[in-house]
């Protein structure tokens, strides 16, 4: 008779990593289900390219370190670095773009740095700059809101455009792309018009953001918010996003509300929520501690603000959430929580 | 109402307590075989008083304490001993310890000169606390810690007694049982132990998942007028049964780090800790059996007042177990038991469970995943801690085997209960980790106390030849110094010596000479003399001050 002796706790909860991706790419669907209706079918192919070029790049990455495929293929973080990287790109990016960001994405950002719980940046977001970086023109040619349905640009048409560049009407991208609100904003701001001028004279700014986007926000919130409530996300990145940017944009737009836009139009224009609920909350990047997860995010949503406002991108997510990686560490180690039975004053942590 | 707080994080879990609380609770089968270690507490282990063949009776005295922190082991049934020697014991290293064997007769005679008590306010505080220690008394919850050293106030004034009876871990229901059935006695050992302590009050702490054992013991406070005691229901919270975390959420006081409750005016006791003081204070009995919950895979889940030394086997095989298809005994609960090596090993003082799991039929525990995957940070197990550790940091400190780092994140806060593991997403074993890191801490601090100790005696060596050294010098200097006289002799006779033969050389030249002086008077002579001489009277002089 030979009986196990393994060590207590002899019980588990259940919770699997996989379980988690999967919830995380499950919150996302309403969102997807809204962007694909207001922007037409080209997210979900760039999802698809995306996941299946991640998920490739992964499983050739893993043979190479001679490392376990099935359990490093089945947690699913992979997937959800291609859903997150695919739902930064424009709807008609060209195939090589997303197959691009992607495979960069999980070899250099992820899989070089270690693999799962071992990357110091967020892969999406590496991924998101290097595009941004290397192929700018291609990276802005975003769609306005609706413009698939008004002329009917169907899922093959889609297809089509990403894979061979084959516009239908003999259309154009230039002929069909348009800037988005935050850019729009920003380059008007430049040409001295102010906020309020911009905002009536343009059809694709809705009540508080870009119409279709804000309505794309809503699903982000709301699957943001049942991620928080199934503790698959903690409350305090997400909070501390949106309190943060939402203070500094109400304080320089109470200054002038001619140069500087609502609060409102900050939090959900361009990709502040998914930046709150989904990209800055990756748990392998950010802060650990709780309070260190509070200025993490606060810190995000400034420089989100900073950036917008007074740098060179029309939005600045990905920089701020990169920038934050690298301040994770020693945020980590400046904000350990009281431990029980220690003084809130005695100095925590040795001397380094 | 009194006010309750919370303690950080903690979990809920399935409690599985429905099955072994519905038979009452009966005395279980005398085994053929007692095994009882030496060591079934904290501190040193107990020294034998008996011999391979002696006949002992039930109750009687067969091992005493090595010294203040250790307590004194009794036969818990009439028998003969038949060894004492090494025998499986519930190890976490699987290690064999000191214990005496007794073949029971089955007679069960009691030693006759038990110390019989009528009323314990007769006796003074010391006084009961050496009966609790002659009674071998230990703290029943599990850590086992001798009863007489919490039950000393010394110049601490305790401001309350609480009874743990929060059983917080599933499976476990033997403190829920005692309370049900005997509710009356644990409260008298409650006021012995009050009154042991010269405490203000009293809070008997019980999980409201339990509510026939919280009404039983309202009923008996009731009853005996005791209004210095109140039962309070705490939320049903792994692990509340911790005591730092019991005396949280009662008193909202923590324990200060490296201290003990005493500090804080409180002293935590489990219900199993009364009831055995209970006895031992008004029969005169010592700890020879406790209450033992025996769930899992077995025929008929249950509570069986278990002697002390009985082997889980036993046990298993009473409550309808199949001992050829065990796959796992656990001896307490799922999430801090042990789990054992062999079946063999007996049930001690501080044994409330055993859990038992097998292979085939229901698998009752959703345990680990074999294959752990790397730590993503996700903070659920910081959720979790009750002592708000960063446990992420800690495994990966651990991992990394930086040992000093990990102390600077509070390792040796841990209380080990499991909390942050059950809660993994990953799967890492994160308590084998920290128990790991403690004693490989614990390891380096010997070694290098071995080597400090290595060092003293190497400089102490260091200094005996430097002193030696000099002391020798010193003789040496000290017999030169005896011997100089001699030596001052030998070189004036050797001066003298060629004193002589320079004047002898000087004669020769001035023989040799024409002399400047040969024509002089008398009375340039004369001066001339008398300037020799002086010249010579300051030489002798000058070479007298010459050292």
């Amino acid at each position: 008779m030979k009986l196990d002796t393994s060590s207590s706790p002899f019980i588990h909860s259940g919770a699997n990593i996989t379980g988690m991706m999967l919830r995380v790419c499950l919150a996302l669907v309403p969102a997807i289900i809204a962007y694909t209706w207001f922007f037409g079918w080209g997210l979900c192919i760039n999802i698809f390219i995306a996941v299946s070029t991640a998920v490739a790049a992964e499983a050739l990455m893993l043979r190479i370190r001679q490392r376990p495929l099935k359990p490093f293929l089945s947690d699913g973080s992979a997937v959800v670095t291609g859903l997150l990287l695919a739902f930064c790109l424009p709807p008609f990016s060209p195939w090589w773009i997303t197959v691009m960001g992607a495979a960069f994405a999980i070899v250099v950002a992820k899989q070089l740095y270690g693999g799962l719980g071992y990357n110091p940046f967020n892969p999406a977001m590496v991924g998101y700059v290097m595009l941004l970086i290397s192929f700018p023109l291609e990276m802005t040619q975003w769609v306005p809101p609706n413009i698939v349905n008004q002329l009917q640009i169907g899922f093959i048409d889609t297809l089509k455009i990403i894979f061979f560049g084959e516009y239908p009407y003999t259309l154009s991208i230039d002929a069909l792309s348009m800037a988005t609100p935050l850019d729009t904003v920003k380059t008007e701001l430049g040409l001295n018009v102010t906020v309020s001028e911009i905002v009536q004279g343009n059809a694709i700014f809705g009540d508080f953001a870009g119409v279709g986007w804000e309505w794309v926000g809503n699903w982000i919130l709301l699957g943001g918010v049942w991620l928080i409530y199934k503790r698959i996300i903690g409350w305090q990145i997400p909070l501390a996003l949106m309190g943060s940017l939402f203070t500094i944009a109400f304080f320089f737009f109470m200054l002038d509300p001619d140069t500087y836009p609502s609060p409102m139009f900050h939090l959900f224009g361009g990709a502040t929520l998914l930046a709150a609920f989904f990209i800055a909350t990756d748990p392998v990047s950010a802060s650990t501690t709780p309070f260190g997860r509070i200025l993490y995010g606060a810190g995000i949503g400034i420089l989100i603000y900073v950036i917008r406002t007074w740098g060179s991108y029309p939005d600045g997510v990905a920089f701020a959430v990169l920038l934050m990686n690298m301040a994770a560490p020693t945020i980590d180690y400046y904000t350990q929580p009281r431990v029980y039975g220690h003084s809130k004053d005695e100095p925590h942590g040795g001397e380094h | 109402m009194r006010r309750l707080f919370q303690f950080h994080g903690g979990v809920h879990l399935k409690e599985h307590k429905k099955d072994a609380t519905v038979q009452p609770v009966q005395p279980a089968r005398l085994p053929k075989q007692l095994v009882l270690p030496l060591q079934q507490h904290i501190g040193e282990p107990a020294e034998p008083i008996v011999k391979p063949g002696d006949k002992v009776l039930k109750g009687q005295l067969i091992a005493r304490p090595g010294n203040t922190v250790s307590a004194p082991v009794h036969a818990s049934s009439s028998g003969t001993v038949t060894a004492i020697t090494d025998h499986p014991v519930s190890h976490p290293s699987h290690l064999n310890a000191p214990c005496i064997i007794i073949d029971t007769d089955g007679e069960e005679r009691w030693i006759t000169n038990k110390p019989a008590v009528a009323n314990y306010h007769q006796l003074t505080p010391e006084e009961i606390r050496q009966h609790v220690r002659d009674a071998g008394i230990v703290g029943m919850g599990g850590a086992g810690f001798p009863s007489h050293i919490k039950l000393n106030p010394d110049d601490h004034v305790v401001d309350t007694l609480i009874l743990n009876g929060a059983e917080c871990e599933p499976y476990i229901t033997c403190d829920e049982m005692l309370l049900r059935e005997r509710a009356l006695e644990v409260i008298v050992g409650l006021r012995i132990m009050r009154y042991a302590l010269q405490a203000k009050r009293c809070i008997i702490g019980v999980e409201n998942n339990k509510p026939k054992a919280i009404r039983a013991l309202d009923e008996q406070v009731r009853n005996t007028g005791a209004d210095f005691i109140e039962v309070v229901p705490v939320p049903t919270v792994y692990p509340t049964g911790g005591e730092k975390q019991l005396i949280q959420v009662l008193t909202g006081k923590e324990v200060p780090a490296g201290g003990l409750p005493m500090d804080i005016g409180v002293v935590c006791h489990n219900v199993g800790t009364a009831y055995a003081v209970y006895r031992a204070i008004e029969f005169g009995e010592p700890l020879i059996s406790r209450y033992v919950t025996i769930a899992g895979s077995v025929a008929h889940a249950r509570n069986l007042e278990v002697l002390i030394g009985t082997p889980v086997i036993d046990l298993i095989e009473e409550c309808g177990g199949n001992p050829n298809t065990l796959s796992r005994v656990i001896l307490g609960g799922p999430m801090m038991g042990i789990a054992l090596h062999d079946v063999r090993i007996p049930a001690t003082k501080t044994t409330n469970c055993v859990l038992v799991n097998s292979t085939i039929g229901d698998v009752p525990l959703a345990s680990r995943g074999k294959a752990a995957m790397p730590c993503i940070r996700c903070g659920l197990c910081a959720a979790a801690c009750p002592v708000d550790l960063l446990p992420q940091q800690l495994y990966w400190y651990a991992h990394a085997k930086d040992f000093d780092r990990i102390q600077d994140f509070h390792l040796f806060d841990c209380i080990e209960c499991g909390c942050c593991d059950y809660v993994c997403p990953s799967h890492l074993p994160l308590v084998h980790y920290y128990r790991y890191a403690k004693t490989e801490i614990w390891a380096l601090q010997e070694e290098r106390r071995h080597a400090d100790i290595a060092r003293q005696r190497h400089q102490f060596r260091e200094q005996r030849l430097e002193r030696e050294k000099r002391e020798k010098q010193e003789r040496h200097k000290k017999k030169r110094a005896a011997l100089k006289p001699a030596g001052d002799k030998a070189d004036e006779a050797k001066k003298a010596a060629i004193q002589a033969a320079m004047e002898r050389a000087k004669a020769k030249r001035e023989a040799a000479q024409p002399k400047n002086v040969d024509n002089l008077t008398p009375e340039q002579q004369a001066k001339i003399r008398e300037a020799e001489a002086r010249r010579a009277q300051g030489k002798t002089e000058q070479q007298d001050n010459t050292p």
